[in-house]
């Protein structure tokens, strides 16, 4: 991914320390032991960790570097200590946010059929405004190009966070992870993965497909909404938590995609652009199913223990898409962007 | 990638041997009835027309609509929930 431009002091203090040697020498001191603690004052000193552009733009980096790396800086960054400690701390004041803004609902036995049943359920309720709504019978031609750039974060690298679970599960779940992210990945043809229909949708209404193009313009909560997945993906012990945001978006994928595909075409956009909205709605109902029961369901029959966090996984999902929803409808609703600058819309 | 593998010594040449291979490593396809779902259909199959001509199809496992909703029939579209579809219980 290109540099980001800095949003504050921590991020600056990242992105300088990062455009150095990794080796620390006389010569080229690092500013690497620095970062720690000038993230441990930051997170103490903000209040709201998940809108906070420096924090959220500053955690983005560091996971990024275990994804596509940053231009232009060594890849021997990934595992330095200073980073993950810093890494750390950032985690762990996003993890506490999150589990005191989610309401888990009372867990059902731990059996596939009611695992499924309860996330089912959890996922249909009313999570307050719909930006599917909203795209497909009022957006105009500029916010749906916002809608795009918003989710390209994520999109141009979908399915990799989760991912990273493969090797945690076993048996059932793993099997279940598996063949849904080989649907993700194209089923083996790479014009269908879904990271690439996403990019030819991208292209079609005229925005820059290159990964990460657009990470200046975009609020702290669309790096929070990325930024959650990797939080889950990237820990081990959270296993539980990225298998129940999967089964969250599943979920709640196939009816929205007809709607964002109706949107598209109602402006007049072809079915090149609205092909992946389209293959969404064909794709999840089947993953849904799968995620349900064999994933979710499968990894708490494993492991009951992880119960509780499979569903705090899918509440965290709903909790952080409800704020970014709002930040972009709220910009949209008194005729403004949502996004930080206006410098890039649709060409 | 390793049934193909398989046949090549010998083990499959006869029928008893298909059934012991299919027995060992599950069946060749499934159909799951998902309760108040469709129905999930894995494995080697065909989805054709009444003239034997094949359906669009973009993936491996699909899932049938069951409860006449879907506007992608033959395949499932999530609209089951929209309708509150409920299956029997599974006897
Ligand atoms: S069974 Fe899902 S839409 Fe009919």
């Amino acid at each position: 991914m290109k540099q980001p431009e800095p949003r504050g002091p921590v991020s600056s203090l990242l992105l300088a320390t990062l455009n150095g040697p990794e080796q620390s020498s006389p010569e080229a001191p690092s500013t690497a032991s620095d970062l720690a603690p000038a993230v441990r004052d930051a997170v103490a000193a903000t209040n709201d960790f998940a809108f906070d552009d420096d924090l959220q733009l500053t955690l983005f980096c560091l996971f990024e570097l275990h994804y596509s790396g940053i231009d232009g800086t060594s890849g021997d960054w990934e595992w330095n200590p200073d980073l993950i400690a810093a890494r750390r701390f950032l985690e762990q004041a996003y993890e506490a946010q999150l589990r005191s803004a989610t309401t888990l609902p009372e867990l059902p036995a731990p059996t596939s059929a009611d695992v499924a049943a309860g996330l089912f359920e959890l996922t249909g309720a009313d999570g307050g405004p719909s930006m599917a709504k909203y795209v497909a019978k009022q957006a105009t031609e500029e916010q749906i190009g916002e809608f795009l750039i918003q989710k390209s974060i994520y999109t141009l690298k979908e399915a990799d966070p989760h991912t990273w679970s493969i090797p945690r599960l076993t048996g059932r779940a793993k099997a279940a992870m598996v063949e849904i992210q080989a649907d993700e990945y194209g089923g083996g043809v790479p014009e269908r993965m879904h990271s690439a229909l996403f990019a030819q949708s991208m292209r079609g209404v005229g925005l820059d497909d290159g990964y990460g193009h657009y990470v200046d313009d975009v609020p702290a909560i669309t790096l929070a909404s990325s930024n959650l997945m990797s939080l889950f993906a990237l820990n081990r012990r959270l296993r539980g938590a990225i298998v129940g945001h999967l089964a969250a978006y599943e979920m709640t994928s196939s009816l929205a995609n007809r709607m964002y595909a109706r949107g598209f075409r109602r402006l007049g956009f072809n079915d090149a652009v609205a092909a992946y909205f389209d293959e969404h709605v064909e794709a999840d109902a089947v993953h849904e199913q799968i995620a349900g029961r064999d994933l979710a369901g499968g990894l708490v029959e494993a492991e009951p223990d992880l119960l509780s966090d499979v569903f705090f996984g899918a509440a965290a999902a709903a909790v952080v898409d409800t704020w970014m929803t709002e930040h972009i409808l709220d910009a949209w609703k008194v005729g403004s962007s949502s996004l930080r600058s206006s410098a890039s819309v649709i060409a | 990638m390793s049934a193909g593998q398989h046949d090549d010594d010998g083990v499959a040449e006869d029928g008893a041997g298909d059934e012991a291979a299919a027995a060992s490593i599950g069946p060749r396809q499934t159909i799951v009835a998902f309760p108040n779902g469709p129905l999930l259909v894995r494995g080697d199959f065909d989805i054709v027309d009444p003239d034997g001509n094949q359906l669009r199809r973009s993936r491996k496992t699909v899932a049938l609509c069951r409860c006449g909703a879907s506007v992608i029939k033959p395949y499932c579209d999530g609209s089951h929930k929209l309708i509150g579809f409920k299956t029997e219980p599974e006897s």
